[in-house]
């Protein structure tokens, strides 16, 4: 558990291990209403290598979610560039983006954000609907797969409101991983359980960056849990902080 | 994919169930009045037993004497018909028959009304009438001016009591004898132009087969080989027609008269027109436009219910977004499962509308009438569904396609 804070102003480098999974530079983003501008995320330069493990934390409105958005390629920066594997995002259409999302990105909300209407396994089974040349079978197969590292293959026919909130976040993080991507964003994925709860979905994350070599990014507000992690960037007022 | 969209499509039907209910009573009742419609539509010009050959037949039902000042019109002379039809050369077939008829019989003392048409003996291959007993009358029969007859089904029951063992027995009507012939089955009101109780031959009507008037009481009906050989047909009669000597051209100037398809001629009728326009153009665009407009309140309906839908799923919309989803896949997605409403909605129409159906042909308001649903009138359906399903479902599809991700999962609706 070392926290390495990156500079807030500089670049940040390319390791010998080849590009950063997750490149942002110059990253600002401004909501703007006709009274009001709000700097959500103020210059921000973060590189995540591949396999890496990092916490990000700050205060409640800090642009800790917000950064997780741009990198999760669901939001735009209004200036600067996010680039996944070494190439720039900027000029991606929506089609393109969406096929980085379902290949490279998994994710995990605070509320679960599963889809009620749909049994685990459907849900789980959600980010390989959209991925061209994957079967029903192939699918099933794959989220059966997930489940099973998580825990829950006994809980495939159960729908989300049949769950504890800890079985939730777990299916969601099977959600997360069915797809196999590199990066696994995960915005407070405790936030909503008790302690013993958020401790075995932090040591299923654990084991997944250990074993599985994924590459975490978590938004949290938990010291302790971010301290199990490899880096810490802490944000105030949408600037980093060492 | 799909099963999984129309398990969304069914949970999302029954997560607020009045509002299902009022969406697929829109839908169902507007299906049900379209397919009445058109199934009244179909039963009365569509391809059924006797003009099982629809789109090979050409009606000509009016002749016009024609001038600025001064219009005549009526159905036609049989002189007439017979001069100039019989010299076309593209139709398989030509017959005139009388444009109707009534004969008065008793049977037990009972007055029985008889609605007649006499015909040449050609009436009987142009049309495709089902015989349960006996035959058509010949040609030959008709040149000979034989008293026979075929009979309708119900007038053989009403008469005899009978279909069996009446062919060659005798009715007796208008104080006349013929013998008949053939039964066959009843052919509704509707079809205005072949339907009667009682076909006897033209030789042996009242009609003056020598009468010199363009106008008069027949109409002809001609069988063009095929159904792309039908305006070949319509031309050749059309350059005859323009020959033909305008009678007393001190007060006409034209003679028209045309050959069209069934749907056609009873458009012209029902406009009053008698020129080279017949009406179908704009018939037509009042129909779809009256059916789009009918279509459109339950059409509204759906779209409004669907767009404040947006506000429940939209937690599904980001999620979906963020796990790979494209905008025009989420379209697909909602037009799917809007599309599966009207599907539902469709069944339910159909089953409506076959109801309506046989409460229409139980009253007898259109004698022989037998209404049902037949391919054409389920295609039809099924179009319909396919439009409305597209009409109601695109906007608010497009709507949900363009929610922001991030605002999505955060509930929002922008």
């Amino acid at each position: 558990m070392t926290q390495l804070p990156t500079p807030a102003t500089s670049p940040a480098p390319t390791t010998a291990a080849g590009p950063a999974v997750i490149q942002l530079t110059g990253i600002e983003k401004v909501y703007q209403t006709k009274t009001i501008e709000t700097v959500a995320l103020n210059h921000v330069n973060l590189s995540i290598q591949k396999g890496e493990f990092v916490s990000v934390m700050g205060p409640s409105g800090c642009g800790k979610s917000t950064l997780l958005s741009i990198m999760g390629l669901l939001d735009e920066p209004s200036s600067g560039t996010v680039a996944i594997d070494g190439r720039s995002v900027t000029s991606y259409s929506d089609r393109e983006l969406a096929h980085l999302r379902n290949h490279k990105i998994g994710f995990v909300f605070q509320s679960y954000h599963l889809i009620n209407d749909l049994s685990v396994l459907d849900n789980v089974e959600l980010p390989l609907l959209y991925r061209k040349g994957v079967g029903g079978a192939e699918r099933r197969q794959r989220a059966l797969a997930a489940l099973d590292t998580v825990g829950l293959s006994a809980r495939t026919r159960h729908f989300p409101s049949q769950l504890s909130g800890g079985q939730r976040q777990r299916v969601a993080i099977a959600r997360a991983l069915a797809g196999q991507p590199e990066i696994i964003l995960a915005d407070e994925p405790t936030g909503n359980l008790d302690s013993v709860m958020g401790e075995e979905i932090m040591d299923l994350l654990l084991t997944l960056n250990r074993q599985q070599g994924a590459t975490i990014v978590m938004v949290t507000h938990d010291e302790q849990q971010a301290l199990k992690t490899e880096r810490i960037i802490r944000f105030f007022d949408g600037s980093q902080v060492n | 994919m799909l099963l999984n969209y129309l398990k969304i499509a069914w949970k999302v039907l029954l997560r607020r169930k009045f509002f299902t209910f009022i969406s697929l009573f829109g839908i169902s009742f507007t299906l049900m009045i379209l397919l009445v419609v058109y199934a009244l539509f179909d039963h009365t010009v569509g391809a059924h037993t006797p003009e099982k050959r629809i789109d090979r037949l050409l009606f000509i039902t009016h002749l016009e004497l024609w001038s600025d000042h001064s219009q005549s019109n009526s159905t036609v002379g049989y002189a007439f018909l017979n001069r100039y039809l019989h010299v076309l050369r593209t139709p398989e077939k030509v017959s005139i028959a009388s444009s109707g008829g009534s004969a008065v019989a008793y049977v037990n003392n009972q007055k029985l009304k008889l609605d007649t048409k006499a015909t040449d003996g050609e009436f009987w291959q142009v049309l495709d009438f089902d015989f349960i007993a006996g035959r058509p009358y010949t040609v030959r029969e008709v040149r000979e001016a034989a008293h026979v007859a075929v009979i309708n089904e119900t007038t053989a029951r009403r008469y005899f009591g009978t279909t069996q063992g009446v062919i060659g027995r005798t009715v007796e009507a208008d104080q006349e004898r013929f013998r008949v012939v053939g039964i066959v089955r009843d052919v509704p009101a509707a079809r205005f132009y072949t339907s009667a109780d009682m076909w006897k031959p033209i030789t042996v009507s009242s009609i003056n087969l020598q009468d010199p008037n363009y106008l008069g009481p027949c109409i002809a009906i001609l069988l063009a080989p095929t159904a792309a050989a039908v305006p070949t047909v319509q031309q050749e009669f059309q350059q005859v027609i323009d020959r033909v000597p305008v009678p007393s051209p001190k007060d006409y100037t034209e003679v028209r008269v045309y050959a069209e398809s069934m749907f056609a001629n009873m458009v012209r009728v029902y406009f009053g027109e008698s020129g080279p326009d017949n009406g179908l153009g704009r018939f037509v665009r009042l129909l779809l436009g009256l059916g789009l407009l009918f279509m459109l309140l339950p059409a509204l309906n759906l779209i409004n219910l669907n767009a404040s839908r947006i506000l429940e799923r939209s937690s599904e919309i980001g999620v979906r977004k963020a796990f790979g989803a494209t905008g025009n896949v989420l379209v697909g997605q909602f037009l799917v499962e809007n599309i599966f409403l009207t599907l539902l909605g469709g069944v339910l129409g159909l089953a409506l509308a076959a109801g309506a159906l046989a409460a229409l042909n139980a009253s007898a308001l259109i004698p022989y009438a037998h209404f049902g649903l037949n391919g054409r009138v389920f295609g039809v359906a099924l179009l319909i569904i396919l439009f409305f399903g597209a009409l109601s479902g695109v906007y608010p599809a497009y709507r949900m396609s363009k929610l922001h991700a991030v605002q999505a999962l955060k509930g929002g609706t922008k």
